[in-house]
């Protein structure tokens, strides 16, 4: 098995070096088809995997290459093969392959297209070093990679100022992610003396009550700010408020990198992350309360941002950020399985979603305002179905994937008792109802109504071709049935094994798997509940608003400007980024630029030592007459002094 | 019976006269090259003078290499100083000042 | 008061009046006759020290080679003599008094109270067959064989290098250039013409 492993992690890698760099002499279609192969046959030596795994309880741990050792500590490469990984690999690999596919004909024009597929093809490598990893270290590298890849593809059109400022800013903002995870990997090695998963997670119940002194005087648990530092690497990674800023912006990457990375799997790494690090999160009821809030903050406000975006990208990215939301409060309500599980299906709709926003955007010619659309239903039939099967597995329509995920984290979160568990419900029920709002407001804004679109843009409408429709259609499948297949398994059950672990008396999954009667029993249930009946409020205000009554937002927004402002203005993080850590830098450079720089080193130092040393030489040059005489004086003076000492000594 | 100290003490005052040459003919550089000849003369003399009365004939090795370094200086002090004069037309001391700093 | 003493006063006095001049004089002619003089006067003093070879070396090299080549030069360029006497009255108490401090350090230090007759002894004469230019000369090849041929490669060194400065490149200076020569090859000298027989 270990040789399955490592083909599946470097067969991309082989796509993304030939395509990279041997672009220009295999060509394009080379280019696509080399990636797309090799992608191929990670997806299915991961299904190869899966199988061995689930079927015959396959379980692989162990180091294929030490990188270094240094006072004991081993840095390796190595894989940890549980369920968790498997279900992650396929994930990803499938997407990926999906996404490869549809590349195809999205970037049919571009003349960057080798490039991409190189591109596409690492990122599908990181994120598989990344998921496979079985020690902190090429969690990182897989971590950091993932990160580079997203920069370069958020700027992949580099000659677009707007796409190199978004890749920057996302860039930075990971950095901040990204020192928190690494503060809180150097805490792991500081305390576990180990980098290796399995050694850290059987030595965290005896961390526990234990306290370190950042600040002198004051014990803080070590258990709780190695989780929260770990945690705040998945905040950038994951996109989770107040790290959330560079999401929206990333929609300046081309839209199949937006299916790829910023839906359906470089975001999901931090979920994935804090689930795999289960046994360390468990310990500490303060992070889990704090993940919690995080999660649910993000869940429900950056939802109603969606409210007011026009960019149909846009409107998806933050319902991405809105569910990413969901799967940490998830993750804060010890629900791993659960969030997972959300993982799992988000990745698949919102992949459709994000694909079928793209097809939208083919065929309006890169426009991606959906207030200039309007009643393309009849002109791209494939694209309006599967889109509105995803939009329904969004919202948790009863019967499609969102609905078994979603329904399940909020069920845990209403079952949990950590603090600030009620709020986080109270913020996952409200986010229902917007969920249903914004992906509704979109779904009739483009394929219903009048056709606002000019006549040179409606004369040329028409469905996408097989290369992006395809992938649609492969993505729909699972997003309609895989909750009804797995929610029974993976939510309930056992599906994930020892590979997730939770304390007992956090196991709100398992008080639920007590009144679980299986997935028919849980519609049925669902039709009680308010969560279902929010969705359809939700849709039936988006009917009522966009379709009956198009005046009503007008006057909304009109009468609720503050609010519309502060929406529209994304909470003034931008700008609050900006005047603060943007400005505070400025300044602070600027400080270091007049004092320290042109004042202290250029002035004092740099010239002031000139101009000192061409001070006590315009007094030195006196005595350098250049007459010869003179010298000799200078030499009998010496000379008298001299002998005088000898003298009078 | 010549005491040691009167032929250093000669030796001294050759050696303070060629200086004051030195100081004082400062405009003329031939004056001055004797001047240095005649300083390199009392020294050469102290030499002699140690190396008689204490009867080594190192002192006199020493004033032969000096002798032998003297030459030679003077010949391209000399040659210097032709053609500082076929290129300057002066040999005045005083008009060769580009040291100055 | 011993002859020997009374001589060394006479030359004493030569010698000191002799170098006087030297630096006084106006006309550098006459400054460099009283350097021979003040040369000869040494050499006659150095005898008196049982330096003879030296004394000799003296008179044959520094008066009859180096100070002829003074005097040589100094004929030679037609120097302006009324400016280059400037300023010697100006700076004579300075002069004097410089002089005048270091020669009486001087004389502190290595007057009579270092080096008088009591601390220092007359050494007692040489045979009658001892010969100075034999003894450094045995000494001169053996002890000091390496400074010996350096101070040669320095005389080799100060004739070539008087001799270039003092060159005057003429137009029709006829010269070879040694670097050409050892890197010439015979392509550059020898041509082959390829011609048929019986032509």
């Amino acid at each position: 098995m270990p040789n399955i492993y490592l083909a599946i992690a470097l067969s991309p890698l082989v796509g993304a070096i030939v395509a990279g760099l041997f672009g220009k002499s295999i060509g394009r279609t080379g280019a696509h088809w080399v990636t797309t192969v090799s992608v191929a046959i990670s997806f299915v030596l991961s299904v190869v995997v899966f199988k061995h795994v689930f079927a015959d309880g396959g379980y692989y741990n162990a180091s294929v290459y030490t990188w270094l050792v240094s006072d004991g500590i081993k840095f390796e490469i190595g894989f940890l093969i549980d369920q968790l990984t498997a279900t992650m690999m396929i994930v990803v690999t499938f997407v990926s392959l999906m996404v490869h596919i549809y590349t195809i004909g999205y970037m049919h024009d571009d003349s960057g297209y080798q490039r991409f597929f190189s591109y596409i093809s690492l990122f599908t490598f990181s994120m598989l070093m990344l998921v496979m990893s079985n020690n902190f270290m090429q969690l990182f590298f897989g971590w950091e990679a993932v990160g580079l890849v997203s920069y370069l593809l958020i700027g992949f059109w580099f000659k677009k100022e707007t796409a190199i400022y978004a890749n920057m800013k996302a860039f930075l903002v990971n950095r901040v992610g990204d020192f928190g995870f690494l503060l809180g990997i150097a805490a792991v090695l500081m305390y576990f003396g180990s980098l290796d998963y399995v050694t850290v997670f059987a030595a965290a119940p005896d961390m526990v009550g234990k306290t370190m002194q950042i600040i002198p005087g004051s014990d803080w648990s070590i258990m709780t700010v190695m989780c929260i530092l770990l945690f705040i690497g998945a905040m950038g990674k994951s996109a989770q408020v107040p790290l959330h800023v560079w999401l929206p912006d990333s929609m300046e990457g081309p839209t199949p990198i937006s299916a790829l990375i910023h839906a359906a799997t470089m975001v999901t790494a931090g979920i994935f992350m804090v689930a795999r690090m289960s046994p360390l999160f468990e310990f500490s009821e303060t992070a889990l309360s704090f993940v919690l809030v995080i999660g649910a903050i993000t869940a429900f406000f950056m939802g109603l941002l969606g409210l007011v975006q026009n960019d149909i990208k846009r409107v998806v990215a933050y319902s991405t950020l809105s569910q990413l939301g969901y799967m940490t409060v998830a993750l804060g309500a010890s629900a791993y399985a659960a969030g997972i599980f959300h993982l799992g299906t988000h990745a698949f709709f919102k992949a459709l979603l994000f694909l079928g926003a793209g097809s939208v955007i083919i065929a309006m010619h890169h426009d991606q305002d959906i207030r200039n659309m309007g009643g393309l239903r009849k002109y791209m039939p494939i694209t309006w179905i599967t889109f509105l099967i995803g939009s329904l597995a969004l919202i948790g329509a009863p019967g499609f994937s969102g609905f078994f995920s979603k329904d399940s984290i909020i069920e845990a979160v209403h079952a949990s008792n950590l603090p600030g568990s009620d709020f986080a419900y109270l913020c996952v029920l409200g986010g229902v109802f917007i969920t249903a709002l914004y992906s509704f407001r979109m779904y009739f804004l483009v394929f219903h109504g009048k056709e606002r679109m000019d006549e040179h843009t409606r004369a040329h409408l028409h469905e996408s071709p097989a290369v992006v429709t395809v992938p649609l259609i492969m993505l729909a499948i699972p997003s309609v049935i895989i909750g009804y297949i797995l929610v029974d398994d993976m939510a309930f059950g056992s599906y994930f094994g020892k590979s997730i672990f939770v304390l007992p008396q956090h196991d709100v999954l398992g008080q639920l798997s007590k009144d679980f009667h299986g997935p028919m029993g849980m519609i049925t249930h669902a039709l009680t509940q308010a969560p279902l009946w929010l969705a359809f409020g939700g849709v039936a205000t988006a009917w009522f608003l966009y379709m009956k009554r198009p005046d009503i937002p007008e006057k909304i927004k009109n009468s609720a400007t503050m609010g519309y402002k502060v929406l529209t203005e994304h909470y003034y993080f931008d700008k609050a980024y900006s005047y603060v850590f943007a400005g505070g830098s400025l300044g602070i450079g600027r400080f270091f630029w007049t004092v320290g720089d042109e004042k202290l080193i250029d002035g004092l130092m740099v010239n002031g030592t000139a101009k000192s040393i061409g001070w006590f030489s315009s007094i030195i040059r006196n005595f350098q007459t250049g007459y010869l005489y003179h010298y000799a004086f200078v030499m009998i003076i010496g000379l008298s002094v001299m002998l005088g000492w000898i003298v009078f000594n | 019976m010549v005491p040691l100290s009167n032929y250093l003490v000669l030796g001294g005052i050759l050696f303070c006269l060629s200086m004051a040459g030195i100081f004082l003919n400062r405009k003329n550089i031939i004056i001055i090259l004797m001047s240095i000849e005649l300083m390199l003369l009392a020294v050469n003399m102290n030499f002699i003078a140690f190396s008689h009365y204490h009867g080594d004939t190192a002192g006199q090795i020493f004033v032969f290499f000096i002798l032998t370094v003297a030459a030679a200086e003077a010949a391209i002090g000399l040659a210097i100083l032709v053609v500082l004069f076929r290129n300057r037309n002066t040999i005045n001391v005083e008009d060769i000042d580009t040291l100055k700093g | 008061m011993g002859i020997e003493l009374i001589l060394f006063y006479i030359f004493a006095v030569i010698l000191i009046f002799a170098s006087t001049m030297v630096v006084i004089v106006r006309n550098p002619v006459f400054a460099v006759l009283f350097l021979v003089l003040a040369f000869f006067t040494s050499s006659v003093l150095w005898i008196m020290l049982e330096a003879e070879f030296l004394a000799i070396t003296l008179v044959l090299v520094y008066v009859g080679a180096v100070m002829v080549l003074f005097l040589f030069v100094v004929m030679m360029l037609d120097i302006n003599l009324a400016p280059l006497k400037e300023g010697f009255i100006k700076y004579l108490p300075v002069g004097v008094l410089v002089g005048f401090i270091i020669a009486v350090e001087i004389i502190l230090v290595v007057g009579p109270g270092n080096f008088g007759l009591d601390k220092v002894a007359d050494p007692v004469g040489h045979a009658a067959d001892y010969s100075n230019t034999k003894e450094l000369g045995r000494v001169l090849y053996t002890k000091y064989m390496y400074p010996f041929e350096i101070a040669a490669v320095i005389l080799l060194v100060a004739i070539i290098a008087a001799i270039s400065l003092t060159l005057r490149k003429g137009r029709q200076t006829k010269y070879i250039k040694p670097e050409d020569q050892v890197s010439v090859r015979k392509e550059d000298r020898i041509r082959i013409v390829k011609m048929k027989s019986g032509e």
